[in-house]
């Protein structure tokens, strides 16, 4: 067992450190720490700017094949880069939807004129995408995809008629990728394409949802005749399960060392003000502290086992655990906040309802044990897929 | 970076699942309970012969294997989950907290005899209600060229079988580390029973023993004792990984098995669920059972300070203390009636789990720990490691 990284990954680590210390910095300062989760809407601009600063270093899709203008970073040097850039401060990544599933799907998909046309753009932060898969009727449930893509033969296009929810920064995107209906008489995983959809374009509405924290960065986009070419259908039609669900593996937690670099911070914060407002003397309110840490640091190394693990792409235990254990343990975070303000967690201070960092943190946490799989459908999972216990029956099957 | 197993821990890992499977079913944990000392020597007797885990943490200049906490940790969730009667922690902690000791022939010989498979106690406490230094009941004074030790210690574990004690005994009120011969005149170890009924403790009394001088191994103990007991509580986490994961396991097999409404209580939600946040629990104490084991050895080789070796016990005793608990009692929920039988395993590793819970130190109390050195003044931590 081997806790430290190597030399040379050590190395790789100074590199990434200096270079953030040179360039996050001048007119990039005032988005140091902004764009994270609850706040992804603020800064769009400087953002993509910030995205093409870090490509010009050679810092976005690192661990695309160098082929396609990445470093072929191995999985350590990818977790030493998202660490490194939590820890400087890096704001929410723009890009992130381009670099972690657009691309890595085209990489194992996409055909060679897909990821000709695609792929730079997306290395050198000159689009940025956008994620469409739920539907109202289609969340935890996802295959009960009801948009529609029709074939117009007259005009060569794939038209699509329908709606997408919950797309994070749909009105910043280029383009969406798109889980829809090829064959209406199939139903669940059957009869389903994914698309590549450019969103300026008639027959595309996109309006906002206002959330509990008085912000708004999740959208439902309307589909209503938009169209692609035959050409950005990936994969064949009724292939679209296939593809979505790999690009759901692609992952493989790389990004969890910096997600928890963020929560640290978090952490952090709170236990700063306990010991300044004098709740780190409240006996219950100790013990909540220390859980609390003692539950990051066990991310840490449930994600260092899930890191470690044999790369045959195969969801290890630790791995089935990760999303109920970091969503569980941020909800908790948020109420922590809450107790350690005391009264003053209740007064919001500027504008007609500007909510301060942890406010924000409790209110869009409440978010975290839904998103990407609510704790319900994780446990479901886990008990099927780790337990082996019987799945749950459909209900219109 | 490669938290996981080497190829050698894992075959070690292997062989010990696969010996004690056949070995050390819980029919065996059962029958110990009414032997004298609690343990099974037979059993102890083929482990020590042909397996050698006795020596494990025993440098190898006494004849031991030389190896480190991970290897301990392997073999003591094994035995965690077979509840085997065997006093495997017991030289396990005694060899460590010897290895911290300066070499002496008391010293190496008691290294030499645990590694020949002969039981070594640590005598360190009366635990009313203390487990750390406040808990040392033991006296030693200095006559001449003698000791004089008076005083009792409870929960020692394997002691009723040991050949020799360690025993802590306040010298001038500091700590001090003893070799007692448990055979010794005034010695006496009596076998405790215990609401857990499978793991071995004993009660030592001693009064007016009389020793040579050779017999102090250590005066000025105090840092060690702690540093000592935050050893023993990675050990014990990997004893309760190992209880837990058995629990959930077994739990496992009969929510399979047993039909209800015409349909495997597996099928059901509500069991399914609680099976997933078992298993939750058990893998996240897991992973800080691993982190800690890891520490234990960074600090045995002086990579670490005392601080982050009390952190990372603090951090495993809170996770695997209530993982432990937690998973064992919803087994006996998911078990229904049967689950409150003595026919069923499941209540042995219930009764373990609370044993283990409260052993060295409850997990509210580990969450204390952490609590000092997040929030308070660094003047009240520990004094930090002399190079």
């Amino acid at each position: 067992m081997q806790l430290e990284f190597s030399r040379e990954d050590e190395q790789f680590r100074g590199q990434v450190a200096d270079w953030l210390r040179d360039n996050l910095c001048g007119a990039f300062e005032v988005i140091r720490g902004r764009g994270g989760p609850g706040d992804e809407h603020h800064f769009v601009e400087e953002r993509k700017d910030w995205e093409r600063c870090l490509a010009e270093g050679g810092w976005t899709c690192i661990g695309w094949p160098e082929e396609w203008g990445g470093r072929g970073a191995s999985i350590e040097q990818q977790v030493i880069f998202n660490e490194e850039y939590a820890r400087a401060g890096g704001p929410g990544r723009m890009g992130h939807i381009g670099e972690t599933l657009t691309g890595p799907t085209l990489l194992a998909f996409g055909s060679d004129d897909q990821k000709r046309r695609f792929l730079p753009d997306i290395r050198s932060g000159q689009s940025f995408w956008c994620q469409g898969y739920s539907e109202p009727a289609a969340g935890s449930d996802l295959s009960n995809i009801k948009t529609r893509a029709e074939w117009d033969d007259q005009a060569a296009v794939w038209r699509f008629y329908g709606q997408k929810v919950w797309t994070s920064l749909a009105h910043e995107s280029d383009f969406i990728f798109v889980l829809a209906r090829t064959d209406p008489a199939e139903r669940g995983h059957r009869g389903l394409g994914f698309f590549l959809v450019p969103l300026a374009q008639e027959g595309i509405d996109i309006r906002p949802i206002n959330q509990l924290t008085g912000t708004a960065e999740f959208n439902e986009v309307f589909f209503d005749g938009a169209v692609c070419g035959a050409d950005d259908l990936v994969g064949e039609a009724g292939d679209g399960w296939r593809v979505a669900m790999g690009l759901l593996g692609f992952e493989r937690g790389v990004s969890t060392l910096g997600q928890q670099m963020l929560f640290q911070v978090e952490l952090d914060e709170v236990v700063r003000l306990a010991k300044l407002n004098g709740a780190g003397q409240q006996p219950a309110l100790r013990q909540r502290i220390a859980e609390a840490h003692i539950g990051l640091r066990t991310l840490r190394y449930n994600s260092l086992r899930m890191l470690s693990g044999e790369q045959d792409g195969s969801l290890s235990r630790e791995a089935m655990i990760y999303k109920l254990a970091w969503s569980s343990w941020h909800r908790n975070l948020g109420k922590l906040a809450m107790d350690v303000l005391g009264p003053d967690a209740e007064l919001v201070e500027s504008g007609p309802y500007e909510l301060n960092r942890l406010q924000s943190l409790f209110l869009f946490t409440r978010a975290d044990t839904i998103y990407g799989g609510t704790n319900q459908i994780q446990r479901n999972l886990i008990a099927e897929r780790a337990l082996g216990m019987p799945r749950e029956p459909r209900g219109d099957q | 970076m490669k938290f996981r197993f080497t190829e050698e821990q894992r075959m070690l890992q292997e062989s010990a699942e696969r010996f004690l499977q056949e070995h050390s079913s819980t029919a065996v944990a059962r029958a110990a309970a009414h032997l004298p000392a609690g343990l099974d020597l037979s059993l102890w007797q083929q482990i020590t012969g042909t397996l050698g885990w006795q020596a494990v943490v025993v440098p190898e200049d006494q004849e031991g294997l030389g190896l480190g906490v991970v290897e301990l940790a392997v073999l003591l969730e094994q035995s965690g989950a077979r509840l085997s009667p065997v006093p495997l922690y017991a030289s396990a902690i005694s060899a460590l907290a010897l290895r911290s000791t300066p070499a002496s022939p008391t010293r190496d010989g008691l290294l030499r005899a645990i590694a020949s498979g002969e039981i070594v106690s640590l005598a360190h406490t009366d635990a009313r209600p203390h487990w750390d230094d406040r808990g040392v009941d033991v006296t030693a004074t200095q006559a001449e060229d003698n000791w004089c030790l008076s005083g009792s210690a409870r929960f020692v574990s394997g002691g009723a079988a040991a050949a020799h004690l360690l025993v802590v005994a306040r010298v001038d009120n500091v700590p001090a580390l003893f070799a007692v011969p448990a055979d010794h005149a005034g010695v006496s170890v009596r076998h405790q029973v215990t609401l857990d009924q499978t793991r071995s403790m004993a009660n030592v009394t001693l009064s007016d023993v009389t020793l040579g001088s050779d017999a102090a191994l250590v005066l000025d103990w105090g840092r060690s004792l702690s540093t000592a007991l935050d050893l023993a509580r990675v050990l014990v986490a990997a004893e309760q990984v190992g209880c837990a994961q058995r629990a959930l396991d077994m739990t496992l097999e009969y929510v399979a098995e047993r039909v209800q409404f015409g349909r495997t209580i597996a099928s059901f939600q509500a069991v399914k669920h609680k099976a997933a946040d078992m298993m939750l629990k058990v893998e996240s104490a897991r992973s800080l059972m691993l982190y800690a084991a890891c520490t234990a050895d960074a600090w045995l080789r002086d990579a670490v300070d005392d601080t982050e070796l009390r952190e990372a016990a603090a951090m495993v005793a809170s996770s695997a203390g209530d993982a432990a608990f937690f998973v064992t009692g919803t087994g006996i929920q998911l078990h229904g009636g049967v689950g409150i039988t003595e026919e069923y395993d499941i209540q042995l590793y219930f009764k373990r789990a609370r044993a283990l819970e409260s052993y060295l130190g409850r997990p509210d109390e580990a969450r204390e720990t952490i609590a000092q050195l997040l929030l308070d003044e660094p003047a009240s931590r520990g004094a930090p490691r002399a190079a």
